[in-house]
């Protein structure tokens, strides 16, 4: 980093000016934030009646609290299947792209459609896809002889959801891919082909090392998303009661704070998830160390 | 002895060729098949919503007829011109906050001298790890104490607050304008503001244009930020939990159903396709460099 301009008399104040409203933002609506988020959780507050002091029993109380349970075991399950489900299907596209074939712009644009169509719209006609009746996707499935499936009751709401989300990503992994696939020397591959490194063997042995700081990146990015699955699960698993059929954590945190109104437990939540991520963060940094090439 | 390597040499270009041809047209399948998938459900959405609603289960992808009248009929089963105009103006109000704040900022981390710049700078990138959710319940506290749940300024506002996501692009972006551009400004005798407003600002509209969509998309398409602020009454809320509320309310009213997904998907589809080149080389941007 150079070392800049530096202000001179009045200016000093145009860098406070300048500065200020990301200072509020650090200042109140992150690390504010987080403080607040702690000391809600310690307390009961229905919003209504004054708080009053749990002391952690927010906490204890998730441990047996089935519906919590039942959000973190989606929320796991969810992430174990929509991250590397991601990760690989965009790599393989990014990868096909990368041929330098004709149309790549408009392969581009199509794979990207889904990342940027709100959810709830798209959300529609997946629910319509999946119907049990008279969805597109039993009727296509009819034809090889399947019966019906209730692809949005208990039983498979997740993997339904899973595949929704997973489709919705492909668009932005592909483009990240593909920055990192191009950033590669065309040298490297015709040093590489005299040892006879083509086709799978150069995929191995030059393609993965080399963009292994792109996978690193996506896996981080997609990890922190599957934890904070919300939109589709709440336009396509919702049932009548305002329950779902696949309850991620996130669901449960808007459920008990902005349905029940129960700020300590979701305030609870809302710390267990971050403390996840930042979990999970460490974990991978620490394997970046060791698997990350880095030229 | 020099006479059989040139034909040894063609033979294996040759199948090299093939073989290249042979992947290409395998890479072009598979792509087909997935374009496919992708598309999908938008052209089941553009079919269903110009078929008459008798005909919504019909599995005939052409409709017959074509019919306008789920427009229409959109138009008076919801407040629709309303929820547009609520979701503009929140996306409008967003990106401006977002553009203003972020390039303040970005330009300062990128080409002022101060102190603690990078310590400053570092935490506001630790920021991009916090989950949003866990500012949910002090926001919704705050808000509730200024006497603003149900209006649309808590949408919004944040965005007046900077964000790190978007700080850091436009850092990075500043970073790749030459220094010496702002250096010869100063020896001219340019004032900060003017190196930012004159220099740094003009050149940076690429950069600018990439945080305009992503800013615009993210409040366009959110769900969670109105469900919890506004009031669950369509003359108040958002494109978004309009539609859907308008599936719990009309469930089953397909046709109408997907016109109302297509009108709130195609102002953003539109402007992904005119700004596409921008809009991911942003992505490529904060993905790529460190």
């Amino acid at each position: 980093m150079h070392a800049g301009i530096k202000p001179l008399g009045g200016e000093r104040w145009w860098l406070v000016v300048l500065l200020f409203p990301t200072m509020i933002g650090l200042l109140f609506g992150a690390l504010g934030s987080v403080l607040a988020t702690i000391v809600i959780s310690l307390l009961n507050w229905d919003l209504i009646t004054p708080p009053t002091w749990a002391g952690f029993a927010n906490y204890t109380s998730l441990l047996s609290d089935t519906l919590f349970l039942r959000a973190m075991r989606i929320t796991v399950l969810f992430s174990l299947a929509y991250v590397p489900g991601t990760i690989i299907l965009s790599l393989l596209i990014a990868l096909l792209l990368n041929r330098k074939l004709f149309g790549l712009s408009l392969f581009r644009t199509i794979y990207f459609l889904p990342t940027v169509s709100s959810a709830v719209a798209v959300g529609l006609v997946w629910s319509w896809i999946y119907g049990r009746e008279r969805g597109l996707l039993n009727y296509l499935l009819s034809f090889v002889g399947i019966a019906p499936i209730n692809w949005l009751g208990s039983q498979n709401a997740l993997w339904s959801i899973v595949i929704v989300n997973i489709w919705g990503a492909l668009g932005t992994g592909m483009v990240i891919f593909l920055a990192g696939l191009q950033a590669i020397p065309r040298e490297y591959y015709e040093a590489g082909s005299l040892d006879g490194a083509v086709g799978w063997k150069a995929f191995r042995y030059i393609t993965l090392p080399l963009i292994t700081p792109s996978i690193f990146f996506q896996t981080i990015i997609t990890t922190v998303h599957a934890f904070q699955a919300f939109e589709y699960v709440y336009v396509l698993t919702r049932t009548a009661n305002g329950a779902s059929n696949a309850p991620t954590l996130v669901y449960s945190i808007y459920r008990n704070g902005f349905n029940f109104f129960r700020m300590g437990t979701a305030s609870a939540q809302a710390i267990v998830l971050a403390l996840m991520i930042l979990l999970l963060t460490l974990c991978y940094f620490w394997l970046e160390r060791r698997l990350v090439v880095y030229d | 002895m020099t006479k059989p390597i040139p034909i040894v040499q063609t033979r294996s270009t040759s199948s090299i060729k093939a073989n290249k041809l042979l992947g290409d047209i395998a890479s072009y399948l598979l792509l087909l098949f997935g374009s496919l998938i992708m598309v999908g459900p938008f052209l089941w959405m553009i079919s269903t919503s110009l078929k008459l609603p008798a005909d919504q289960f019909s599995r005939s992808f052409i409709p017959d007829p074509i019919t306008f009248s789920n427009y229409t009929r959109l138009w008076e089963l919801l407040p629709f011109t309303r929820l547009i105009i609520n979701s503009l103006t929140i996306s409008v109000l967003s990106t401006v906050g977002q553009l203003l704040t972020c390039a303040m900022a970005g330009f300062c981390f990128a080409v002022i001298d101060f102190p603690y710049r990078r310590l400053l700078f570092l935490a506001l990138l630790s920021t991009v790890m916090l989950p949003p959710q866990i500012t949910l319940v002090p926001n919704f506290i705050l808000f509730r104490w200024l006497g603003l749940i149900g209006t649309q300024v808590p949408l919004w506002l944040p965005a007046f607050w900077g964000g790190a996501f978007g700080t850091f692009l436009l850092r990075q972006y500043f970073l790749t304008i030459p220094f010496e551009l702002a250096e010869a400004a100063r020896i001219d005798g340019a004032s900060l503001m003017a190196i930012f407003l004159r220099v740094y600002l003009p050149l940076a509209q690429p950069a600018l244009a990439a945080l305009a969509i992503f800013s615009f998309m993210g409040a366009w398409n959110d769900l969670l930020g109105p469900l919890i602020y506004l009031p669950t009454d369509l003359e108040r809320t958002t494109l978004t939990v309009g539609l859907s509320l308008f599936q719990t309310q009309y469930s089953g009213r397909w046709t109408v159903m997907m016109a109302g997904a297509l009108v709130s998907v195609l102002p953003v589809i539109l402007l992904f396709l005119v700004a596409q080149r921008r809009f991911i080389e942003g992505i490529a941007l904060s993905g790529v460099k460190r």
